[in-house]
């Protein structure tokens, strides 16, 4: 029943398909990665702590908590991305569809484990080139132009930039540098995405446009989400997991942890009385 | 550009409207086991009401997430925090239908007091309220809602007759007491669905234009 005309009193009426409020749990789906007992260290510092955590397939997980609670981290312990940093040391597994990430070869680990970064940080190329870049490279199923233009596409970004593909990247907004770089990452078909904090630098409607391309794209691929804007956690995600000072305090479906956290500390957070 | 929460207001929105016509079929159930002294309709409508209370859990929880996922603001904002109020006011229809019906059941033991005149016209009202305020949710017709608060009056003007004229009956004959009585009960349970049909159109125009219109006497400076 829907319209804005109700049919009169009948005695016979039909209730209307709507979803039931999402009770998904965790443990029902299927899990892309799989961190289990992970420690992780700075040289002698330790900064996470028995970390367990599954990343739920097709969902988008977001990790929120205070400025150095750990959640960078853990986020770039998903693609190996701490080996940049000297004497950064992990202990404990990781798994990607079953198998541990740290005995595979790490470029073809981050194809599949894609990642975009806080500030937009397009090639000095063109567009159509930012975007063509990793398909050279890794090969394409399709005619170059046309995987271009689905990464595009993907990236709500082609109706934008159709007829200016081979401008500079550097002459797009910052919201569009994003989106950019997004497309750039979707173009080798990873099977995850990890972006940390990617909106903190972009205005409002740039920021609500990225969002609402969040929510879509997880159709395409598992999503990990790094912010200290806990409502955009709130907003996009299907769970979240919060942590303090390097531990993982608190992990659960997103409404259950934004109306009933289980933990004081994740409460406390929430509710501005800390961070 | 469309919100993805913009699926759960619509959701929100559907789940209140299923409530209302579970509501509005009750009233109008309710009220014809009195009038045709129907004792199959009356506990149709007892074994209903379960379905409005459980939606009225449900929409409470869709209410609580979305005001904690979502942020919302202006309109949207008005619209669920008045959609809270709606459903309360649902349930309480519900509960005056049942019990309009358990009077039902206890007036059906009893031979008629009278030829209903004024009682088949006042639930007539009572149910065009309803339905006039359900439809001005849906449509955000404020004028329909202005409607619906000045046929308030007039429903309450029925109570007051039909109370004055069974009081008469009571005090001339002590045989018709029980059923007399039952029946200025169901009046003031129609009454009651009146009340809260107006508070529902109350709420319309909360959403719409942002104004509280409840309580006109107390001074809002």
């Amino acid at each position: 029943m829907h319209a804005s005309v109700r049919p009169a009193v009948s005695v016979n009426i039909t209730p209307p398909a709507t979803s039931a409020t999402n009770r998904e749990t965790h443990a029902s789906l299927t899990m892309r990665m799989t961190v289990s007992k992970v420690n992780f260290f700075y040289g002698s510092k330790q900064t996470l702590f028995d970390i367990n955590l599954g990343i739920a397939t097709s969902k988008v997980t977001a990790l929120i908590g205070p400025s150095g609670c750990g959640k960078s981290t853990l986020l770039r312990t998903l693609n190996r991305m701490y080996e940049t940093v000297r004497n950064a040391r992990i202990e404990g597994e990781i798994l990607l569809d079953g198998q541990n990430i740290l005995s595979q070869d790490v470029t073809s680990l981050r194809r599949r484990v894609g990642m975009v970064f806080q500030r937009p940080n397009p090639f000095p190329k063109s567009i159509f080139d930012n975007v063509a870049y990793g398909l050279k490279i890794n090969g394409s199923k399709l005619p170059l132009a046309e995987a271009v233009e689905k990464s595009l596409r993907h990236a709500a970004l082609w109706d934008e930039v159709k007829d200016h593909l081979h401008k500079s990247a550097y002459e797009l907004s910052g919201g569009q540098q994003q989106r950019l770089c997004i497309a750039r990452a979707l173009a080798v078909e990873p099977e995850v995405l990890l972006l940390d904090e990617p909106c903190s630098a972009l205005d409002p409607i740039s920021t609500a446009k990225i969002e609402e391309l969040l929510v879509q794209l997880k159709d395409l691929c598992t999503i990990t989400i790094v912010t200290h804007n806990m409502q955009q956690a709130a907003r996009v995600s299907d769970f979240t997991a919060f942590l303090l000072t390097g531990q993982l305090i608190e992990f659960s479906p997103t409404p259950h942890l934004f109306t009933t956290p289980s933990d004081p500390r994740t409460e406390a957070y929430i509710t501005g009385r800390f961070g | 550009m469309e919100r993805h929460f913009e699926k759960d207001l619509n959701e929100l929105k559907e789940r209140l409207l299923w409530m209302g016509s579970l509501a509005e079929r009750a009233v109008h159930q309710a009220v014809h086991s009195v009038l045709d002294s129907d004792e199959q309709l009356a506990k149709r409508v007892l074994d209903e009401e379960d379905a409005i209370n459980e939606l009225q859990i449900e929409i409470d929880d869709r209410v609580v997430q979305l005001l904690a996922l979502h942020q919302l603001m202006a309109v949207d904002l008005r619209f669920v925090l008045a959609v809270s109020r709606i459903n309360n006011d649902l349930e309480r229809i519900g509960d005056q239908a049942v019990n309009i019906s358990q009077g039902s059941l206890r007036i059906l033991r009893h031979p008629r007091v009278k030829p209903y005149v004024d009682l088949p016209r006042m639930s007539e009202l009572a149910e065009e309220m309803v339905r006039n305020a359900l439809n001005a949710v849906v449509r955000r017709d404020v004028e329909l809602a202005q409607k619906v608060l000045a046929t308030d009056d007039q429903v309450d003007h029925y109570r007051d007759q039909i109370f004055r004229e069974l009081l008469t009956y009571m005090m001339g004959d002590s045989s018709v007491v029980f059923p007399a009585f039952e029946l200025i009960l169901v009046a003031k349970n129609l009454e009651r669905i009146g009340d809260h049909a107006t508070n529902i159109a109350e709420d319309v125009i909360y959403i719409v234009q942002g104004q509280d219109v409840r309580h006109p006497t107390v001074d809002r400076r």
